[in-house]
């Protein structure tokens, strides 16, 4: 039953995420609408994972490591993401 | 469940505070508390492992990024794309709406009973010598995930020290900061060594128990960042070798160990019978400071 | 005893949930940013704080306790030093207030 909320609130950031993603036209707020979307995947995994508990784990392991690589790969992406738009508005009123 | 409910609730109004606010500092601050609202769901669901690293990275160090983005931005504004016309942004939501439902279906509809590796790793975890069912996954059954995530990082690393001027690039990282007096000042020296045995606590105990060098290092990462931000240390050029050398050295101490294992045992990146947990934990040690280097540079951002 | 142990846990928690309410109100509803800062802070602290004492009983061995009181004295720690910069960055902005 948590993994059922949960799973549905992943589905409902990964929608909400992609909608950010594609209509707002800030650079930094489609980055931002951007980690919502990553976040909702995550969230979908994670319902799997709690979902598959078995064995004396609370959680399937293998997703959980799977979430935690994701989690600091896309925070790897963010950084170059914020590092070019700072470069384009550094560009825009400098040369 | 009403915790469960309310805490849905809460990162729902978060998320739309996200999308809907003007300036992008209101958004950050959205942001930052939906993360660590995350981090709670994630405990919840039982996946401390992630519940550590959300609130590390995808709030702490993601919500320091982020601030510091805003800031300049603030002043010089980035250029925007053209806003959508209302028919496209119609369509938009409706597909986004479909994903959403399809998402939710799927989730509910989920096979009984539910596919799982739960049962296998609980099968081969003594194999590993290690407690924690994340960590033996992590290091040993998709030891390649975490190989290839650590060598993402050391890339990301070059991509953003790249994005600086022509001139100087190989100097210090970052823009330079201003010496802090008073509060930050205080805490950016009484905090650090305190943090530091925080972070070697946590990657200890993540041998048996929710933990380990992603969290560790993430800790360790702000640790830097504090006096960093507070102008108390300036941070080395990035054409520094001792700074090259620690960035690169996790992953490149697990490919030389991955080498080992496929002389040993014919397998690339499988563990020397016998010599599993001082191995990996030689190579976790390494990955540590190594992740830990590159998540404060990449915070850091490029030289400006 | 342990009847005992679980009264003093619910009543210390009960306690510093109700100073988190406080706190919380008081951030919502107090009219500038300083007296806002005061709830947060001051409620926070001893909110936090009551919690942790009443979850003390129930810590495993000597371990946990002392995570327990760890968690408190850095939380204390963070927002003895949040608080005055954001009350800094308020009076840069505004001097009146």
């Amino acid at each position: 039953m948590t993994a059922g909320i949960y799973g549905l609130l992943g589905a409902a950031l990964t929608g909400l995420g992609l909608y950010g993603v594609l209509v707002r036209t800030e650079p930094l707020l489609r980055i931002l609408a951007f980690n919502l979307l990553g976040g909702g995947v995550f969230l979908v995994l994670g319902a799997i994972a709690q979902r598959g508990a078995g064995a004396g784990f609370a959680a399937d392991p293998v997703p959980q490591a799977i979430i935690l690589t994701g989690i600091v790969v896309a925070f790897a992406a963010t950084t170059i993401a914020v590092a070019l738009v700072l470069r384009l508005a550094a560009r825009k009123d400098g040369a | 469940m009403i915790v469960d409910l309310a805490l849905v609730a809460g990162i729902l109004a978060l998320a739309l505070g996200v999308l809907a606010a003007r300036q992008a500092f209101a958004a950050v601050a959205f942001f930052i508390a939906y993360g660590l609202l995350l981090a709670l769901a994630w405990a919840r669901l039982g996946l401390l492992d992630v519940a550590l690293t959300e609130a590390a990275i995808g709030a702490g160090l993601s919500g320091v990024l982020l601030l510091a983005a805003a800031r300049r931005l603030a002043s010089a504004p980035a250029p925007e794309d053209p806003p959508s016309g209302r028919v496209t942004r119609g369509l938009i939501g409706a597909g986004c709406t479909i994903l959403a439902c399809a998402l939710g279906t799927a989730v509910l509809l989920l096979p009984e009973p539910p596919p799982g590796l739960a049962a296998e790793v609980a099968a081969n975890q003594a194999a590993t010598a290690l407690g924690n069912p994340v960590a033996s996954v992590l290091m040993a059954f998709r030891g390649l995930d975490t190989l290839l995530e650590s060598a993402v990082l050391v890339l990301a690393v070059i991509c953003t020290v790249a994005l600086a001027p022509d001139d100087g690039w190989a100097g210090p990282p970052g823009a330079p900061q201003p010496l802090a007096d008073g509060p930050l000042a205080l805490l950016a020296r009484l905090l650090p060594p305190l943090g530091i045995v925080v972070a070697a606590h946590i990657f200890w105990i993540g041998v048996d128990a929710p933990g380990g060098k992603f969290q560790a290092a993430a800790i360790l990462a702000a640790m830097w960042l504090l006096p960093w931000m507070a102008g108390l240390v300036p941070a080395p050029p990035v054409g520094a070798r001792a700074l090259r050398v620690t960035v690169a050295a996790g992953p490149a101490l697990f490919i030389a160990v991955g080498l080992l294992g496929a002389i040993v045992t014919g397998a690339f990146l499988a563990w020397p019978p016998g010599f599993e947990k001082p191995l990996i934990l030689l190579v976790e040690v390494a990955l540590t400071l190594s992740i830990a280097a590159a998540l404060a540079l990449l915070v850091m951002g490029p030289r400006t | 005893m342990s009847l005992l142990a679980d009264a003093f846990t619910v009543i210390c928690v009960v306690a510093g949930v109700g100073f988190f309410a406080a706190g919380t109100a008081g951030l919502l509803r107090f009219p500038d940013t300083g007296s806002r800062l005061h709830a947060l802070t001051k409620a926070d602290h001893l909110g936090l704080g009551l919690i942790v004492l009443g979850l003390l009983p129930r810590a495993e061995a000597l371990g946990g306790a002392f995570r327990l009181l760890a968690i408190w004295a850095l939380v204390l720690l963070a927002s003895a030093a949040t608080g005055p910069l954001l009350a800094r960055v308020a009076q840069r902005r505004d001097p009146s207030a």
